[in-house]
């Protein structure tokens, strides 16, 4: 089969206190394409996201990652593991008090023993791949918000990893920015068939750069499929979402009732 | 009634339990700390001494300074509070003992403590709080770097290191401010203030004020990256934070102090 699946997901169970955040979730993503996460703010896509990358331990649940659970890893093993992946964060999180030269070197000075000139070149090299040659020795507040995206893309592949993971790369950049970064996206994927995930949600760039859609909602998976099934999925909130409808009755009246006179 | 003792009951559990679950925090952050700063560079040979030493500039290098003049001015301070009482018993000699023993023993390192609490405690809650604001350290995480490796163990050594140093300094500076003042206010003989300083102290003076600075150093940095480490929201959080860190580094300091003075009075 061609569609295998580089990430599998079963049952994965997420609690903050009594509250439930991921319930139940069950489902896998192919290897080799861009899968979109998707869903409303709050519905619990940035806490998936951190457990795929290992930040977070769920309640329950297992995490497949080349048929080794993720969950059940201890600190050692996850390292082991992050260096095959690589994540950029909303904000970018590149190191401020660093320049961007030492900001990509960071992983590899990390965990390869190489010399400094060699290190110099993987460095030039990746930021020639975001279109950031020339800017080494800038820090990160000197560079604006799309530039320091691909400067965080840039540090995220640093290590060639197996698979990219992208928290929101489109929110705060104007829709030209963006769309040169949607298109950066897309050529990681053609040229070095990586695995990428991307939570967002913003139209536009789901249905540019997406193959494979996963959608959550309060907690719960929604859908997963190809683009064309979400397009013309008869999935009432989906329909919503992309029309974009403002959600009628968020609750009944008895609800409402119930609201304001608990403790 | 029964309300009453029921909310007081659950008050005085409310807080036994937050305390307990701030101690488990500070303990796990300690195990790594000593872990990362004095395991593991043996274990994985990885001695960030780069990042170290430029901490070491930053906690040490830069508070030469502040800490010698305000340990010039106590040192004067010092001498002249002692001349005032000794005047009446004509023993103006022995502000030298004073100035030395007190200087040494105990001011010296408190002084370079709270100096240092104040300037290189609050600056890592600040750094790394607003690290942790900016996902930074979840970045770090997610590159397989332990955030406590790169951020905290090269401040510790740093800490470690600089905080005895510049209490050397302070006790240096301050005994010369109380020589300043004797020789000139005072009239004391620049010789004979200078032989009874070498007569008042000893060896164990000076020793005992840098194990204790060593132990401020160590507390310093540990309150400081528990208070940084705590920051989940944003900017204001990091200013609470830091407020936070030179509060409580002041206060364990102190508490400390009593300790060790304690343990000292009896034991040397």
């Amino acid at each position: 089969m061609q569609n295998e699946s580089a990430i599998t997901i079963k049952n994965l169970i997420t609690r903050y206190g009594d509250k439930l955040i991921l319930k139940d979730l069950s489902f896998e993503i192919p290897r080799s394409k861009i899968t979109a996460i998707v869903g409303g703010s709050g519905c619990g896509k940035s806490t998936l996201l951190k457990h795929i990358i290992g930040l977070l331990k769920p309640a329950s649940g297992s995490i497949l990652v080349g048929g080794r659970d993720i969950v059940a890893m201890n600190e050692r093993e996850l390292n082991e593991f992050r260096r095959r992946i690589g994540v950029l964060f909303q904000g970018s999180a590149l190191l401020n008090s660093m320049t961007i030269e030492d900001n990509v070197a960071l992983p590899i000075r990390e965990h390869a023993r190489l010399n400094e000139a060699t290190i110099k070149i993987m460095v030039k090299m990746k930021l020639d791949l975001v279109g950031l040659s020339g800017f080494d020795d800038f820090f990160p507040a000197q560079l604006s918000g799309g530039m320091k995206k691909r400067a965080g893309i840039a540090r995220a592949m640093a290590l060639d990893p197996e698979m990219l993971f992208f928290d929101e790369p489109q929110a705060g950049l104007d829709p030209i920015t963006a769309a040169g970064l949607d298109e950066l996206i897309m050529k990681l994927r053609d040229i070095f068939k990586m695995t990428l995930v991307v939570v967002t949600h913003e139209l536009h760039s789901l249905f540019t750069i997406a193959d494979h859609i996963i959608m959550l909602d309060k907690g719960e998976l929604i859908f997963t499929g190809t683009v064309e099934q979400f397009k013309f999925s008869e999935h009432p909130k989906i329909k919503r979402f992309i029309s974009r409808q403002v959600e009628e009755d968020k609750y009944c009246p008895e609800d409402y009732f119930n609201i304001i006179t608990a403790d | 009634m029964p309300y009453l003792v029921d909310s007081l009951i659950a008050l005085i559990g409310k807080k036994t339990l937050s305390l307990l679950a701030v101690l488990r925090d500070v303990s796990i952050l300690i195990n790594s700390v000593f872990y990362w700063t004095f395991i593991a560079p043996f274990t994985t040979g990885k001695l960030r001494i780069k990042s170290t030493v430029s901490e070491m500039v930053k906690v040490g290098y830069n508070s030469i300074p502040i800490v010698a003049v305000i340990s010039f001015f106590v040192g004067i301070i010092l001498a002249l509070q002692s001349a005032y009482q000794l005047k009446k018993v004509g023993a103006l000699i022995y502000i030298a003992n004073l100035v030395g023993v007190s200087l040494t023993r105990e001011l010296g390192p408190i002084l370079t403590a709270i100096i240092v609490a104040g300037r290189s405690g609050s600056a890592f809650a600040a750094e790394i709080g607003s690290m942790k604001a900016a996902e930074e350290v979840d970045a770090l995480k997610s590159m397989g770097i332990n955030p406590v490796s790169f951020l905290v163990s090269p401040k510790m050594l740093a800490m470690l290191i600089m905080v005895p140093c510049l209490t050397v300094i302070s006790d240096f500076v301050g005994i010369l401010g109380g020589f300043v003042l004797s020789v000139t206010v005072v009239n004391i003989h620049p010789q004979s203030y200078i032989q009874q300083t070498i007569n008042a102290l000893m060896v164990k003076d000076v020793i005992t004020g840098l194990v204790k600075a060593v132990a401020f150093g160590g507390i310093i940095t540990i309150v400081g990256a528990y208070q940084g480490f705590q920051v989940s929201g944003g900017a204001e959080e990091v200013g609470m934070r830091t407020t936070a860190s030179v509060v409580s580094s002041i206060f364990m300091v102190i508490l400390f102090d009593l300790f060790f003075t304690v343990l000292f009075y009896y034991f040397t």
